[in-house]
Protein backbone atom coordinates (compact mmCIF):
# COMPACT_ATOMS: atom_id res chain seq x y z
CA UNK A 1 0.00 0.00 0.00
CA UNK A 2 1.29 3.72 -0.71
CA UNK A 3 1.89 6.04 2.02
CA UNK A 4 -1.10 7.77 0.47
CA UNK A 5 -3.53 4.86 0.98
CA UNK A 6 -2.15 4.11 4.24
CA UNK A 7 -2.73 7.83 5.37
CA UNK A 8 -6.04 8.10 4.20
CA UNK A 9 -6.73 4.56 5.70
CA UNK A 10 -6.17 6.36 9.51
CA UNK A 11 -2.45 4.69 9.60
CA UNK A 12 -0.81 6.43 12.30
CA UNK A 13 2.35 5.10 12.00
CA UNK A 14 2.41 6.04 8.44
CA UNK A 15 0.89 9.64 9.14
CA UNK A 16 3.68 9.97 12.42
CA UNK A 17 6.63 9.41 9.86
CA UNK A 18 4.79 11.68 7.22
CA UNK A 19 4.60 14.38 9.43
CA UNK A 20 8.57 13.80 10.29
CA UNK A 21 9.45 13.91 6.48
CA UNK A 22 7.31 17.28 6.42
CA UNK A 23 9.28 19.07 8.94
CA UNK A 24 12.45 17.08 7.77
CA UNK A 25 11.64 18.79 4.50
CA UNK A 26 12.33 15.58 2.56
CA UNK A 27 11.42 15.09 -1.38
CA UNK A 28 9.47 12.39 0.14
CA UNK A 29 6.83 14.30 2.31
CA UNK A 30 6.28 16.81 -1.26
CA UNK A 31 5.69 13.31 -3.33
CA UNK A 32 2.99 12.32 -0.67
CA UNK A 33 1.91 16.16 -0.13
CA UNK A 34 0.97 16.47 -3.77
CA UNK A 35 -1.16 13.15 -3.69
CA UNK A 36 -2.59 13.98 -0.73
CA UNK A 37 -4.09 17.87 -1.61
CA UNK A 38 -6.77 16.95 -3.09
CA UNK A 39 -8.09 15.38 0.30
CA UNK A 40 -7.44 18.92 2.15
CA UNK A 41 -9.47 21.60 2.61
CA UNK A 42 -12.22 20.17 4.94
CA UNK A 43 -10.82 20.83 8.63
CA UNK A 44 -11.74 23.16 10.90
CA UNK A 45 -8.41 24.86 11.71
CA UNK A 46 -7.87 26.70 14.97
CA UNK A 47 -4.88 28.75 15.81
CA UNK A 48 -4.15 29.15 19.65
CA UNK A 49 -1.84 31.90 20.43
CA UNK A 50 -0.51 33.92 23.69
CA UNK A 51 2.26 34.82 26.11
CA UNK A 52 4.53 31.98 27.61
CA UNK A 53 2.50 30.70 30.63
CA UNK A 54 -1.17 32.10 29.76
CA UNK A 55 -1.98 28.34 29.77
CA UNK A 56 -2.42 27.48 26.30
CA UNK A 57 -1.37 24.31 26.68
CA UNK A 58 -3.76 23.56 29.89
CA UNK A 59 -6.34 25.12 27.47
CA UNK A 60 -5.91 23.64 24.58
CA UNK A 61 -6.51 20.02 26.28
CA UNK A 62 -9.70 21.46 27.23
CA UNK A 63 -10.88 22.33 24.33
CA UNK A 64 -10.12 18.71 22.96
CA UNK A 65 -11.56 17.31 25.72
CA UNK A 66 -14.73 19.03 25.18
CA UNK A 67 -14.62 18.54 21.52
CA UNK A 68 -14.19 14.57 22.47
CA UNK A 69 -17.46 14.73 24.59
CA UNK A 70 -19.70 16.53 23.36
CA UNK A 71 -19.32 16.05 19.22
CA UNK A 72 -17.05 12.91 18.48
CA UNK A 73 -14.70 14.90 16.06
CA UNK A 74 -11.21 13.57 15.04
CA UNK A 75 -9.03 16.16 16.66
CA UNK A 76 -5.28 16.83 15.84
CA UNK A 77 -3.09 18.86 17.97
CA UNK A 78 -0.04 20.76 16.77
CA UNK A 79 2.22 21.93 19.35
CA UNK A 80 5.36 24.48 18.59
CA UNK A 81 7.87 25.42 20.89
CA UNK A 82 10.72 27.49 19.97
CA UNK A 83 14.15 26.02 19.31
CA UNK A 84 17.37 27.23 20.93
CA UNK A 85 18.75 30.10 18.66
CA UNK A 86 22.56 28.68 20.12
CA UNK A 87 22.19 25.17 19.68
CA UNK A 88 19.31 23.93 17.56
CA UNK A 89 17.92 22.12 20.16
CA UNK A 90 14.53 22.30 21.79
CA UNK A 91 12.50 21.29 24.71
CA UNK A 92 8.95 20.37 24.34
CA UNK A 93 6.81 20.54 27.02
CA UNK A 94 3.51 20.80 25.91
CA UNK A 95 2.29 17.41 26.17
CA UNK A 96 2.80 17.60 29.99
CA UNK A 97 -0.43 19.39 30.30
CA UNK A 98 -2.38 16.85 28.02
CA UNK A 99 -2.09 13.91 29.49
CA UNK A 100 -5.86 13.42 29.70
CA UNK A 101 -6.14 13.45 25.90
CA UNK A 102 -3.84 10.05 26.00
CA UNK A 103 -5.71 6.53 25.39
CA UNK A 104 -7.42 8.24 22.58
CA UNK A 105 -7.23 6.84 19.47
CA UNK A 106 -8.97 10.00 18.08
CA UNK A 107 -7.12 12.66 19.16
CA UNK A 108 -3.39 12.70 17.63
CA UNK A 109 -0.61 15.58 19.73
CA UNK A 110 2.44 16.63 17.63
CA UNK A 111 4.98 18.27 18.97
CA UNK A 112 7.14 20.77 16.83
CA UNK A 113 10.34 22.55 17.19
CA UNK A 114 10.62 26.25 15.73
CA UNK A 115 13.96 24.99 14.13
CA UNK A 116 14.84 29.18 13.87
CA UNK A 117 13.82 29.12 10.17
CA UNK A 118 12.27 32.27 9.41
CA UNK A 119 9.58 31.62 6.86
CA UNK A 120 10.20 28.05 6.28
CA UNK A 121 8.21 27.34 9.52
CA UNK A 122 5.26 28.67 8.34
CA UNK A 123 5.22 26.64 5.61
CA UNK A 124 6.17 23.53 7.19
CA UNK A 125 3.15 23.96 9.65
CA UNK A 126 0.90 24.95 6.71
CA UNK A 127 1.87 21.36 5.57
CA UNK A 128 1.43 19.36 8.74
CA UNK A 129 -1.51 21.00 8.90
CA UNK A 130 -2.42 19.26 5.21
CA UNK A 131 -1.35 15.91 6.04
CA UNK A 132 -4.09 15.88 9.26
CA UNK A 133 -6.67 17.16 7.08
CA UNK A 134 -5.95 14.54 4.38
CA UNK A 135 -5.96 12.15 7.64
CA UNK A 136 -9.19 13.07 8.02
CA UNK A 137 -8.85 15.22 11.18
CA UNK A 138 -11.99 17.42 11.94
CA UNK A 139 -10.44 20.52 14.25
CA UNK A 140 -6.61 20.58 14.18
CA UNK A 141 -5.31 23.02 16.59
CA UNK A 142 -1.87 24.43 16.31
CA UNK A 143 -0.70 26.49 19.31
CA UNK A 144 2.19 28.56 18.90
CA UNK A 145 4.10 30.78 21.64
CA UNK A 146 2.88 34.33 20.46
CA UNK A 147 6.40 36.05 20.40
CA UNK A 148 7.06 36.74 17.05
CA UNK A 149 6.07 37.54 13.88
CA UNK A 150 6.46 33.68 12.70
CA UNK A 151 4.07 33.00 14.93
CA UNK A 152 1.70 35.55 13.57
CA UNK A 153 2.61 33.80 10.08
CA UNK A 154 1.33 30.48 11.87
CA UNK A 155 -1.89 32.27 13.36
CA UNK A 156 -2.50 33.41 10.41
CA UNK A 157 -3.46 29.75 8.73
CA UNK A 158 -5.91 29.14 11.35
CA UNK A 159 -9.76 29.70 10.41
CA UNK A 160 -10.44 30.81 13.94
CA UNK A 161 -7.38 32.43 16.21
CA UNK A 162 -7.93 32.32 19.68
CA UNK A 163 -5.24 34.73 21.78
CA UNK A 164 -4.87 33.82 25.31
CA UNK A 165 -4.62 36.61 27.67
CA UNK A 166 -3.83 36.24 31.68
CA UNK A 167 -4.32 38.27 34.80
CA UNK A 168 -1.54 40.33 35.79
CA UNK A 169 0.51 40.30 32.61
CA UNK A 170 0.51 43.77 31.32
CA UNK A 171 -1.52 47.18 31.51
CA UNK A 172 -3.98 48.57 28.96
CA UNK A 173 -1.25 50.14 27.02
CA UNK A 174 0.14 46.25 26.05
CA UNK A 175 -3.70 45.78 24.75
CA UNK A 176 -3.41 49.17 22.11
CA UNK A 177 0.19 47.63 21.43
CA UNK A 178 0.26 46.38 17.55
CA UNK A 179 0.38 42.55 17.36
CA UNK A 180 -1.04 39.63 18.50
CA UNK A 181 -3.84 40.81 19.70
CA UNK A 182 -4.80 42.27 16.30
CA UNK A 183 -5.01 38.80 14.64
CA UNK A 184 -7.38 37.92 17.52
CA UNK A 185 -11.15 36.21 16.46
CA UNK A 186 -11.10 35.54 20.16
CA UNK A 187 -9.60 36.88 22.96
CA UNK A 188 -9.79 33.96 25.98
CA UNK A 189 -8.82 35.36 29.36
CA UNK A 190 -7.25 32.44 31.12
CA UNK A 191 -6.91 31.99 34.56
CA UNK A 192 -10.00 33.75 35.41
CA UNK A 193 -9.98 32.96 39.28
CA UNK A 194 -7.41 34.95 39.69
CA UNK A 195 -7.42 38.60 41.13
CA UNK A 196 -7.16 41.42 38.01
CA UNK A 197 -9.31 39.51 35.70
CA UNK A 198 -11.42 42.45 35.80
CA UNK A 199 -8.33 44.52 35.00
CA UNK A 200 -7.40 42.33 31.86
CA UNK A 201 -10.95 42.32 30.16
CA UNK A 202 -11.62 46.15 30.89
CA UNK A 203 -7.98 46.93 28.83
CA UNK A 204 -8.92 44.14 26.10
CA UNK A 205 -12.81 45.49 25.68
CA UNK A 206 -11.17 49.06 25.59
CA UNK A 207 -8.75 47.72 23.25
CA UNK A 208 -11.36 46.53 21.06
CA UNK A 209 -13.80 49.92 20.88
CA UNK A 210 -10.41 50.99 19.73
CA UNK A 211 -10.35 49.59 16.39
CA UNK A 212 -12.10 46.55 16.15
CA UNK A 213 -10.79 44.57 13.02
CA UNK A 214 -13.66 45.34 10.96
CA UNK A 215 -11.51 45.00 8.12
CA UNK A 216 -8.34 42.56 7.30
CA UNK A 217 -5.17 44.03 5.41
CA UNK A 218 -3.11 41.66 4.30
CA UNK A 219 0.05 41.85 1.38
CA UNK A 220 -0.29 40.59 -1.64
CA UNK A 221 2.31 40.42 -4.42
CA UNK A 222 4.16 42.84 -2.23
CA UNK A 223 1.43 45.67 -1.97
CA UNK A 224 -0.79 46.34 0.58
CA UNK A 225 -4.07 45.10 0.09
CA UNK A 226 -7.33 45.70 2.22
CA UNK A 227 -10.14 43.65 2.26
CA UNK A 228 -13.74 44.54 1.92
CA UNK A 229 -13.89 48.03 3.84
CA UNK A 230 -16.18 48.42 6.67
CA UNK A 231 -18.62 50.89 4.56
CA UNK A 232 -19.26 48.18 1.80
CA UNK A 233 -19.96 45.74 4.21
CA UNK A 234 -23.74 44.41 3.29
CA UNK A 235 -25.00 44.79 7.08
CA UNK A 236 -23.19 45.52 10.60
CA UNK A 237 -24.24 41.94 11.20
CA UNK A 238 -21.35 40.61 9.31
CA UNK A 239 -18.64 42.33 10.58
CA UNK A 240 -17.31 40.10 13.64
CA UNK A 241 -16.15 41.59 16.48
CA UNK A 242 -13.72 39.20 18.91
CA UNK A 243 -15.48 38.48 21.76
CA UNK A 244 -13.91 37.97 25.34
CA UNK A 245 -14.32 35.01 27.33
CA UNK A 246 -13.40 34.03 30.48
CA UNK A 247 -12.32 30.51 31.34
CA UNK A 248 -10.08 28.59 34.09
CA UNK A 249 -8.78 25.50 31.90
CA UNK A 250 -7.09 23.99 35.21
CA UNK A 251 -10.90 23.30 36.01
CA UNK A 252 -12.94 23.48 32.56
CA UNK A 253 -14.49 26.81 33.24
CA UNK A 254 -15.82 28.50 30.42
CA UNK A 255 -14.74 26.17 27.83
CA UNK A 256 -18.06 24.73 26.56
CA UNK A 257 -19.32 28.71 26.04
CA UNK A 258 -15.78 29.05 24.28
CA UNK A 259 -16.17 26.37 22.27
CA UNK A 260 -19.83 27.76 21.66
CA UNK A 261 -17.96 31.12 20.49
CA UNK A 262 -15.34 29.05 17.96
CA UNK A 263 -18.58 27.88 16.27
CA UNK A 264 -20.26 31.20 15.77
CA UNK A 265 -16.85 32.55 14.53
CA UNK A 266 -16.93 29.24 11.69
CA UNK A 267 -20.78 30.16 11.00
CA UNK A 268 -19.93 34.34 10.87
CA UNK A 269 -16.97 32.59 8.29
CA UNK A 270 -19.02 30.66 6.27
CA UNK A 271 -21.90 32.85 6.32
CA UNK A 272 -20.21 35.94 5.46
CA UNK A 273 -17.64 34.25 2.54
CA UNK A 274 -14.55 34.84 4.82
CA UNK A 275 -13.82 31.42 4.91
CA UNK A 276 -13.28 30.94 1.38
CA UNK A 277 -11.17 34.52 1.86
CA UNK A 278 -8.97 32.89 4.71
CA UNK A 279 -8.49 30.09 2.74
CA UNK A 280 -7.60 31.58 -0.84
CA UNK A 281 -5.36 33.79 1.68
CA UNK A 282 -3.50 31.21 3.08
CA UNK A 283 -3.21 29.03 -0.35
CA UNK A 284 -1.54 32.04 -1.46
CA UNK A 285 0.77 32.76 0.63
CA UNK A 286 1.67 29.37 0.41
CA UNK A 287 1.85 29.62 -3.48
CA UNK A 288 4.19 32.74 -2.85
CA UNK A 289 6.80 30.84 -0.50
CA UNK A 290 6.76 27.74 -2.67
CA UNK A 291 7.59 30.38 -5.72
CA UNK A 292 10.14 32.02 -3.56
CA UNK A 293 12.40 29.21 -2.33
CA UNK A 294 12.10 27.63 -6.19
CA UNK A 295 13.50 30.93 -7.85
CA UNK A 296 15.77 30.38 -4.92
CA UNK A 297 16.65 26.67 -6.55
CA UNK A 298 17.22 27.93 -9.64
CA UNK A 299 19.20 30.62 -8.73
CA UNK A 300 21.22 28.80 -7.17
CA UNK A 301 21.39 26.17 -10.15
CA UNK A 302 22.23 28.85 -12.90
CA UNK A 303 24.89 31.14 -10.61
CA UNK A 304 27.90 29.30 -9.28
CA UNK A 305 28.89 29.06 -5.49
CA UNK A 306 32.29 30.49 -7.44
CA UNK A 307 30.90 32.99 -9.11
CA UNK A 308 28.62 33.84 -6.03
CA UNK A 309 31.38 34.35 -3.77
CA UNK A 310 33.12 36.16 -6.42
CA UNK A 311 30.96 38.67 -6.20
CA UNK A 312 30.73 38.71 -2.81
CA UNK A 313 34.48 39.58 -2.53
CA UNK A 314 34.04 42.46 -5.02
CA UNK A 315 31.07 43.93 -2.75
CA UNK A 316 33.22 43.16 0.56
CA UNK A 317 36.34 45.02 -1.68
CA UNK A 318 33.87 48.16 -1.90
CA UNK A 319 34.13 47.38 -5.46
CA UNK A 320 30.32 47.06 -6.45
CA UNK A 321 27.45 47.63 -4.47
CA UNK A 322 25.19 44.93 -3.50
CA UNK A 323 22.40 46.65 -5.46
CA UNK A 324 24.58 46.41 -8.90
CA UNK A 325 25.67 42.81 -8.31
CA UNK A 326 21.57 41.95 -7.72
CA UNK A 327 21.36 43.30 -11.12
CA UNK A 328 24.40 41.09 -13.07
CA UNK A 329 23.57 38.03 -11.23
CA UNK A 330 20.06 38.05 -12.34
CA UNK A 331 20.55 38.58 -15.70
CA UNK A 332 23.33 36.38 -16.37
CA UNK A 333 26.03 38.80 -17.30
CA UNK A 334 28.67 37.86 -14.96
CA UNK A 335 32.05 37.14 -16.51
CA UNK B 1 17.49 20.80 2.22
CA UNK B 2 16.76 18.45 4.60
CA UNK B 3 16.83 19.56 8.00
CA UNK B 4 16.92 16.12 10.00
CA UNK B 5 17.43 16.28 14.02
CA UNK B 6 17.71 13.64 16.99
CA UNK B 7 13.67 13.50 18.49
CA UNK B 8 13.75 12.03 21.52
CA UNK B 9 10.88 11.25 24.06
CA UNK B 10 11.60 11.58 28.04
CA UNK B 11 9.49 9.95 30.10
CA UNK B 12 8.97 8.78 33.93
CA UNK B 13 6.48 5.72 33.71
CA UNK B 14 5.82 4.49 36.82
CA UNK B 15 4.90 6.31 40.61
CA UNK B 16 7.81 7.76 41.22
CA UNK B 17 8.11 11.55 41.27
CA UNK B 18 11.01 12.70 41.34
CA UNK B 19 11.75 14.50 38.06
CA UNK B 20 15.15 16.62 38.44
CA UNK B 21 16.99 13.67 36.89
CA UNK B 22 14.83 13.52 33.72
CA UNK B 23 14.61 16.99 33.68
CA UNK B 24 18.66 17.84 33.94
CA UNK B 25 18.87 14.83 31.17
CA UNK B 26 16.30 16.74 28.86
CA UNK B 27 17.99 20.12 29.31
CA UNK B 28 21.61 18.29 28.13
CA UNK B 29 19.78 16.49 25.00
CA UNK B 30 18.26 20.00 24.00
CA UNK B 31 21.68 22.01 24.72
CA UNK B 32 23.49 18.75 22.31
CA UNK B 33 21.11 20.45 19.60
CA UNK B 34 18.30 17.67 20.14
CA UNK B 35 14.74 17.65 20.18
CA UNK B 36 13.81 17.04 23.63
CA UNK B 37 9.73 15.96 24.27
CA UNK B 38 8.98 15.86 27.68
CA UNK B 39 5.87 13.96 28.72
CA UNK B 40 6.10 14.70 32.98
CA UNK B 41 5.44 12.53 35.82
CA UNK B 42 3.31 8.87 36.31
CA UNK B 43 2.92 7.82 32.87
CA UNK B 44 2.11 4.45 32.10
CA UNK B 45 3.85 2.56 29.40
CA UNK B 46 0.58 2.85 26.77
CA UNK B 47 0.96 6.36 27.30
CA UNK B 48 4.75 6.68 26.35
CA UNK B 49 4.55 4.42 23.74
CA UNK B 50 1.21 6.60 22.02
CA UNK B 51 3.54 9.59 23.01
CA UNK B 52 6.75 7.99 20.96
CA UNK B 53 4.29 6.74 18.07
CA UNK B 54 2.57 10.29 17.72
CA UNK B 55 5.57 12.21 17.89
CA UNK B 56 7.63 9.88 15.65
CA UNK B 57 10.88 9.65 17.63
CA UNK B 58 14.36 7.98 17.31
CA UNK B 59 15.08 7.71 20.67
CA UNK B 60 13.01 6.46 24.44
CA UNK B 61 14.43 8.30 27.54
CA UNK B 62 12.83 6.41 30.93
CA UNK B 63 13.84 7.59 34.37
CA UNK B 64 12.97 5.00 36.84
CA UNK B 65 13.93 5.11 40.22
CA UNK B 66 11.11 3.17 41.67
CA UNK B 67 12.46 -0.04 41.07
CA UNK B 68 9.77 -0.94 38.54
CA UNK B 69 12.27 -1.16 35.72
CA UNK B 70 12.07 -4.71 35.04
CA UNK B 71 8.43 -4.50 34.79
CA UNK B 72 8.06 -1.29 32.85
CA UNK B 73 10.88 -1.24 30.82
CA UNK B 74 9.63 -4.63 28.78
CA UNK B 75 6.19 -3.41 28.63
CA UNK B 76 7.51 -0.52 26.85
CA UNK B 77 9.41 -2.36 24.25
CA UNK B 78 7.23 -4.68 23.84
CA UNK B 79 4.00 -1.96 22.74
CA UNK B 80 6.79 -0.15 20.61
CA UNK B 81 7.19 -2.85 18.56
CA UNK B 82 3.77 -3.74 18.19
CA UNK B 83 3.45 0.15 17.02
CA UNK B 84 5.66 -0.91 14.22
CA UNK B 85 8.08 1.39 16.03
CA UNK B 86 11.06 -1.31 15.42
CA UNK B 87 13.71 1.07 14.85
CA UNK B 88 13.51 3.07 18.50
CA UNK B 89 16.57 3.38 20.62
CA UNK B 90 15.29 2.86 24.56
CA UNK B 91 17.70 4.40 27.11
CA UNK B 92 17.02 3.81 30.65
CA UNK B 93 18.33 6.14 33.84
CA UNK B 94 17.83 5.51 37.35
CA UNK B 95 18.51 3.00 40.14
CA UNK B 96 19.23 -0.03 38.21
CA UNK B 97 21.11 -2.75 40.13
CA UNK B 98 23.65 -4.36 38.39
CA UNK B 99 22.22 -7.86 38.11
CA UNK B 100 19.42 -6.15 35.68
CA UNK B 101 21.98 -4.78 33.40
CA UNK B 102 22.24 -7.77 31.19
CA UNK B 103 18.74 -9.08 30.94
CA UNK B 104 17.57 -4.82 29.86
CA UNK B 105 20.32 -5.11 27.62
CA UNK B 106 19.32 -8.86 26.36
CA UNK B 107 15.74 -7.03 26.30
CA UNK B 108 17.15 -4.70 23.54
CA UNK B 109 17.81 -1.31 25.31
CA UNK B 110 20.41 0.74 24.45
CA UNK B 111 21.90 2.51 27.24
CA UNK B 112 21.75 1.75 31.10
CA UNK B 113 22.68 5.00 33.31
CA UNK B 114 22.56 4.63 36.76
CA UNK B 115 23.89 7.72 39.72
CA UNK B 116 26.80 9.84 38.79
CA UNK B 117 26.49 8.81 34.92
CA UNK B 118 27.60 11.98 32.82
CA UNK B 119 25.60 13.67 30.81
CA UNK B 120 28.28 13.51 27.73
CA UNK B 121 28.15 9.77 27.87
CA UNK B 122 23.95 9.74 27.70
CA UNK B 123 24.92 12.72 24.66
CA UNK B 124 27.62 10.61 23.23
CA UNK B 125 25.81 7.00 23.28
CA UNK B 126 22.40 8.43 21.69
CA UNK B 127 24.38 10.01 19.06
CA UNK B 128 26.90 7.20 17.96
CA UNK B 129 23.70 4.94 18.05
CA UNK B 130 22.82 6.95 15.15
CA UNK B 131 26.51 6.77 13.32
CA UNK B 132 27.12 4.31 10.40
Amino acid sequence: MTTTQEILNGNRLALAKLLTKIENNAPEGQSALIELFAHTGKAHLIGVTGAPGTGKSSLVNQLALHYRKTENKKIAILAVDPSSPFTGGAVLGDRVRMRDLSGDANVYIRSMATRGSLGGLAQSTANMTQAFDAAGFDIIIIETVGAGQSEVDIAKLAHTTLVVEAPGLGDDIQAIKAGILEIADILVVNKADRPGVENTEKALKAMLELAHPTERIFRHHGSTMRTVAPAQKASASLTWIPPIKRTVSTEGTGIAELVESIAKHAEHLRISGDWAVRDRTRLQVELEALIQSSLMNRFREDVSEKKYNEVLEKISQRNLSPYEAVKLLMNGRLK
Amino acid sequence: MADKKIRVLVAKPGLDGHDRGAKVVARALRDAGMEVIYTGLRQTPEMIAEAALQEDVDVVGLSVLSGAHMALAPRIMELLRANGQTDVKVFIGGIIPDEDLSRLKEMGVAGVYGPGASTEDIIRDIKESFAG
